[in-house]
């Protein structure tokens, strides 16, 4: 066993040590990740993806700080019960502009990847206040401070801007017009076709059911209901996409 | 004037974050820059108070020829002081799913309690262990004092304040959701900071050994320092919104990012709950059965393949997700070949006991720590198992994987601590023996059933589940909504909490029995039996 006898040197030298376990650790990184970076075809190429808008976003801040994402997943596999439960398995794509995503690792409740759509702004808002009201096997916490929080208005255009910064192609008629933006999405009595050209298929009007203040609760809302929404399955195509 | 230096930081430390507090760019940065000034306000307080005008007698300093073990006895105290609060706050989160009522919005809510239960026990927990235990044996082994000197205090200090300031933020709702990674960039700033100081302390420490061999622990040890920060640093690339904000955006997306989060998840398990404590049992174990280490070879062998290994199996927290095939396969195939080198390691703990095998028996400390190591070669099995496709595309998402890591984490990890420190308190207070040895065989039964009970429980609630998901009537229709599916959940999440209880219950009594050892008592007991061999009888 000669080979293992060469071990003495890397015990008797503490830098060797160091820079061996460093080298033995580094190789599985990057032979894993640092591909998804240059691979074409990691992301599939579809129809729809754009940015978040300012709402939308501010929304999705909310769903990180409350760890939704501990209970609630945003990948449907593609699996039949997963498919016919929640819709078409998740693409790559729809993540692209998420920093970070928001996969999730647990369903303590259902997945969410793609529950834009399906109930109604009013029951949203009643399931956060009092989720067993409209879920009785619910064990979910209770989110009814939300309805009584103002949103933080303060950062919208350096938000888009720290998104930008990582990659998000936001551009700058988007940051200029980000407070604006953010403010007319969820108000039913002002001129939405600005948000609606720049941030297509956005959800617009009042989410909390208050159209006179502007809530934590309009902005998580208009998150959830815009949630794999954006991709137009009707022109993609399932093999193409496989990788 | 002893502290000079270390009051002035702190006082500017609790200037700055006064100062942060009052620009602060959002509402929680504010709130969490003004319990920065209180904590730091408090330590220079505290500072002042023991100042001493007198000037230093000479030989007064401790002498650098003695093993610095200050800083280890107030990393014991940490650990265990940490370990009650993590399990304590698992058991609240366990009976929040059981009974949501118990929510308390917006701080107490599960969303913002479990990070703090993983936090705690992972790296408030496990963390203050591996200082602590790291400390304690490169010394011994390099038979050099702590390199650095007051550096080791910083280290303990600085990290100290690392999980206060991640603890309030996750209660405030400072995240960036990126599991067992979630404090903020200010907080994983001042993390990399204290965790390069800890390199520094511990390499040193290696580098000015009277030993000519590195001891096999400290390998395992260095090995976990070095790899953790380079997980650390890679995953908490962001950028913020705000120099005075508490929000930052990940530097990656989607599913480079998911990737990403999970090399540094899965290796978060792999070096800070495997390698470091890995090396704890290499140690401890010889140490506490007076029996060298069972094979020098396999050791080699075992720690570079485990090292080797343990970086590619991230993806197969991944599986059928979005993430290219290749990638899924590849971290499958890694985490089934992981079973080698980690069965390897389970080995060389287990056979160490060779010709020892009767304080299984008679000392209640082995018997501890050859569970830890049981459980760990029970971990390490179900692991690569999971990690085959077809087995997780059934147990992900569910709470099959809850109940793994808990075998792994309780089972592993929390019972090689225990053992540790059972060893280290009679060493580092200069006690005859523990306060009490039966107490310590009442905490071993108390943590195994309640492990057994939460491991089995959340296998059955996790398969179940898992079924409960796929299940087609024979017409063609699913047969469950997913609400049916969480309410057949109640029964295991009430016995869960249970089995959770009593793995606290025995940290608790653990934690009663160090403190009477640290006071100097002894408890008038009869020795376990056979512990005290027999008296031969009268010929």
């Amino acid at each position: 066993m000669s080979i293992l006898d060469k071990h003495a040197l890397l015990e008797r030298n503490a830098t060797l040590l160091l820079v061996g376990s460093l080298v033995a650790v580094s190789i599985g990184g990057i032979v894993e990740i640092a591909p998804l970076f240059y691979l074409e075809n990691t992301i599939e190429k579809v129809e729809g993806m754009r940015p978040y808008s300012p709402l939308e976003l501010a929304g999705r801040d909310i769903y990180i700080r409350e760890g939704c994402y501990v209970c609630h997943s945003q990948m449907v596999r593609p699996f039949r019960d997963e498919v016919e439960r929640y819709g078409h398995y998740s693409l790559a794509a729809e993540s692209m502009y998420d920093h970070p995503f928001q996969w999730g690792s647990k369903r303590t409740g259902p997945d969410l990847a793609r529950v834009g759509d399906r109930y109604s702004n009013e029951w949203h808002v009643q399931h956060m206040i009092e989720p067993r009201s409209v879920v009785p096997e619910s064990v979910m916490p209770s989110y009814a401070f939300l309805k009584e929080t103002p949103l933080e208005v303060r950062n919208v255009a350096t938000s888009l801007k720290a998104n930008r910064a990582v990659g998000v192609p936001y551009t700058n008629e988007m940051i200029e017009n980000a407070a604006a933006d953010l403010r007319a999405q969820a108000d039913p009595n002002v001129d939405t076709s600005g948000v609606e050209a720049r941030y297509p298929k956005a959800k617009v009007g009042d989410f909390d059911g208050d159209p006179q203040k502007l809530t934590e609760m309009d902005a998580l809302v208009a998150y959830l209901q815009m949630l794999g929404t954006l991709v137009d399955f009707s022109t993609y195509d399932d093999a193409t996409g496989y990788r | 004037m002893k502290h000079t230096v270390e009051m002035i930081v702190l006082a500017v430390g609790a200037f700055l974050a006064l100062v942060g507090a009052g620009f602060a760019q959002d509402r929680l940065f504010g709130a969490h820059m003004w319990i920065l000034f209180f904590v730091l306000l408090g330590g220079t307080l505290v500072l002042m108070r023991r100042t001493d005008f007198r000037p230093i007698p000479a030989g007064g300093a401790p002498r650098q020829s003695e093993y610095f073990d200050e800083v280890v006895k107030y990393g014991v105290i940490a650990t265990m002081f940490w370990g009650v609060v993590g399990f304590l706050v698992g058991v609240v989160v366990a009976l929040q799913l059981a009974f949501p009522d118990l929510n308390i919005e917006p701080w107490f809510n599960f969303g913002r309690v479990r990070p703090l239960h993983t936090s705690a026990v992972i790296f408030a927990f496990g963390g203050n262990a591996l200082i602590a235990t790291s400390f304690y044996v490169v010394q011994r082994t390099s038979r050099a004092r702590l390199f650095g000197g007051d550096l080791g205090w910083f280290v303990f200090w600085g990290y100290q304040l690392f999980i206060v300031l991640a603890a309030t933020g996750y209660l405030l709702g400072i995240t960036q959701s990126r599991e067992y990674a979630e404090p903020e960039w200010y907080v994983d700033l001042w993390l990399t900071v204290v965790w390069v100081a800890y390199l520094v302390v511990f390499l040193g420490t290696i580098l000015k050994r009277k030993e000519p061999h590195i001891y096999v622990a400290n390998w395992f040890y260095l090995s976990f320092i070095v790899t953790i920060a380079m997980l650390h640093v890679v995953n908490n690339l962001a950028v913020p919104v705000s120099f005075l904000g508490s929000k930052s955006y990940s530097a990656f997306s989607g599913v480079q990012d998911a990737l990403t989060q999970w090399w540094y998840g899965h290796n978060a398990v792999g070096f800070f709950l495997t390698a470091g404590f890995l090396a704890m049992m290499y140690y401890f174990i010889p140490k506490q059965v007076n029996r060298p280490v069972y094979s020098y070879r396999l050791s080699i062998i075992h720690f570079w393949a485990l090292i080797f290994m343990y970086i590619w199996a991230g993806p197969h927290h991944l599986h059928y997700t979005a993430l290219p095939d290749w990638a899924q396969t590849l971290g499958m195939v890694f985490s089934v070949m992981l079973w080698m080198p980690s069965w390897g390691g389970m080995i060389n703990g287990l056979m160490t006991l060779s010709g020892a095998w009767d304080k299984v028996r008679t000392d209640p400390v082995v018997r501890m720590m050859v569970m830890a190591v049981a459980f760990y070669g029970m971990a390490t099995f179900e692991g690569p198992m999971m990690s085959i496709k077809a087995v997780n595309s059934l147990s992900h998402y569910t709470d099959w994987t809850i109940g793994h890591v808990h075998s792994g984490a309780l089972g592993w990890n929390g019972l090689i601590t225990f053992g540790a420190i059972y060893y280290l308190v009679p060493k580092l207070w200069n006690r005859e023996r523990l306060y009490s040895v039966r107490m310590v065989n009442w905490h071993f039964w108390l943590a195994t059933l309640g492990i057994v009970i939460y491991a089995a429980v959340m296998w059955v609630a996790g398969i179940q589940q898992g079924l409960m998901w796929r299940e087609y009537d024979d017409q063609g229709f699913l047969v469950y909504s997913f609400a049916e599916t969480v309410a057949a959940m109640f029964p295991y999440y009430v016995m869960r909490a249970v089995g959770g209880a009593l793995f606290l219950a025995g940290a608790v009594l653990m934690a009663f029995n160090i403190t009477m050892t640290i006071l100097g008592r002894l408890r008038d007991e009869a020795p376990i039996v056979g512990a005290v061999p027999l008296p031969a009888p009268a010929e």
